[in-house]
């Protein structure tokens, strides 16, 4: 957290990459897997996410003055609660198809606990406009780390993208990619390269600093 | 009688709650670095999974067929204070524990796997005696996976791993593995 006043882009745009919600700090992981093993599906739940953090940052936000802070978490959860149970319904009228796949994992986005996470540490101690931002910034890196997840799987365990098919009859789908183990292992590795690039920019940015003593 | 075996069996191995439906992964990863902690949350984790199942299904049967919206709501306040419950009892019978388990205790209310295991107990249409046996059968399948994951990280710990991959990423690969191993409990069922 900066110690100037926080500028609402900067709230925006670290949750999109420094602080992704799922590659730099590894929460909300239970509802992610499960559900990872399309890039559709992976999509209906980073949107479904979408919302009920967003809203409920807000709402967040705008009650804090009236909400006491030892039943604040309890509060938290009711509000939480109360917009999943929001998308729920609405999925299952809207489309029933996408509903029936995620099943009983999107009630279980009230158990995320990046979004109680977000209520506790940021939208209960700051302004709405900036836990908006925050909440959009952070929403938007967790739909872009499902999507890539589940695209990641659907290509290696299907051969398809969105439901596209890539290779051809002749690719030899792995099966194993779309079921649980897969989900495990395609996070593991999609770690490693995100702290390979981590470590390679914190080099290149070793060396500029060298070079710009030696050049003083 | 050989149904409820099936349910044990079911949520115990084949659909292991960590291993095949990615429930409680955040104590998965984060208290399973010790093997007798690891244990502690798990019996932990049991007991509220059984009192839960209990309240689930008297909620269930005499409050939410009235107002079926408020299931998820309702189920989330009954987890909450049965964890509050627990924790008081804890502290004041073996404070030891209370330490050792710290943030985690608290943070059993947003472990999914206790709300999943009321929704899911929910969907099948589960009655008193086959909900508790389910209960049973996840509590002791996510002790299982959250202990066999201590011993195979204390192992690690010695293990020459690559420093990039250190943490969380070769955690989740080493359950990636746990995972494949367990999927071979699902040829119990086609042998039935």
């Amino acid at each position: 957290m900066p110690k100037t006043q926080p500028d609402a882009y900067q709230e925006f745009f670290k949750g999109l990459w420094r602080e992704n919600p799922v590659f730099a700090q590894v929460l909300g992981m239970c509802p992610m897997l499960a559900v990872t093993n399309s890039a559709v599906n992976g999509m209906a739940m980073g949107l479904a996410t979408f919302f009920v953090l967003v809203a409920s940052s807000l709402l967040v936000a705008l009650l804090k003055r009236w909400i006491p802070r030892q039943v604040r978490i309890s509060s938290f959860i009711i509000i939480i609660a109360t917009f999943v149970t929001v998308t729920d319904y609405s999925l299952q009228a809207l489309v029933p198809a996408i509903h029936k796949e995620l099943g009983a994992f999107i009630p279980l986005i009230v158990a995320n606990c990046l979004i109680l996470g977000r209520q506790e540490a940021f939208a209960s101690r700051q302004p709405a406009r900036l836990a908006l931002m925050d909440a959009l910034g952070m929403a938007t890196g967790f739909l872009f780390a499902l999507v890539a997840l589940g695209s990641v799987r659907e290509i290696l365990g299907e051969g398809a993208l969105f439901g596209v098919d890539l290779f051809g009859p002749n690719f030899e789908p792995w099966v194993i990619m779309i079921l649980p183990p897969g989900g495990f292992l395609t996070l593991g590795l999609l770690l490693l390269f995100f702290s390979w690039l981590a470590e390679r920019r914190q080099k290149l940015a070793e060396r500029l600093a060298e070079m710009e003593v030696e050049g003083s | 009688m050989n149904e409820l075996v099936w349910i044990f069996i079911s949520a115990l191995l084949v659909n292991n709650f960590v291993l095949a439906y990615f429930l409680g992964l955040c104590p998965f990863l984060g208290v399973s670095g010790r093997l007798d902690t690891a244990f502690r949350l798990g019996l932990a984790t049991l007991f509220v999974m059984l009192i839960t199942a209990f309240c689930a299904w008297l909620l269930n049967t005499y409050v939410l067929i009235y107002a079926p919206y408020l299931r998820l709501i309702s189920f989330i306040v009954v987890i909450a204070s049965t964890v509050q419950f627990i924790e008081m009892v804890i502290k004041r019978v073996s404070p030891g524990l209370f330490r050792a388990l710290g943030i985690f205790l608290p943070l059993i209310t947003t472990n999914c796997a206790i709300l999943g295991l009321a929704i899911f107990a929910t969907n099948k249409g589960y009655g008193l005696a086959e909900g508790m046996i389910y209960a049973l059968g996840a509590g002791l399948g996510f002790t299982l996976a959250l202990v066999l994951m201590a011993g195979l990280r204390e192992e690690a710990e010695l293990a020459p791993v690559p420093r990039l991959l250190r943490g969380t990423a070769i955690n989740l690969i080493i359950a990636g593995i746990l995972s494949m191993a367990f999927m071979g409990f699902a040829g119990l069922f086609s042998a039935a």
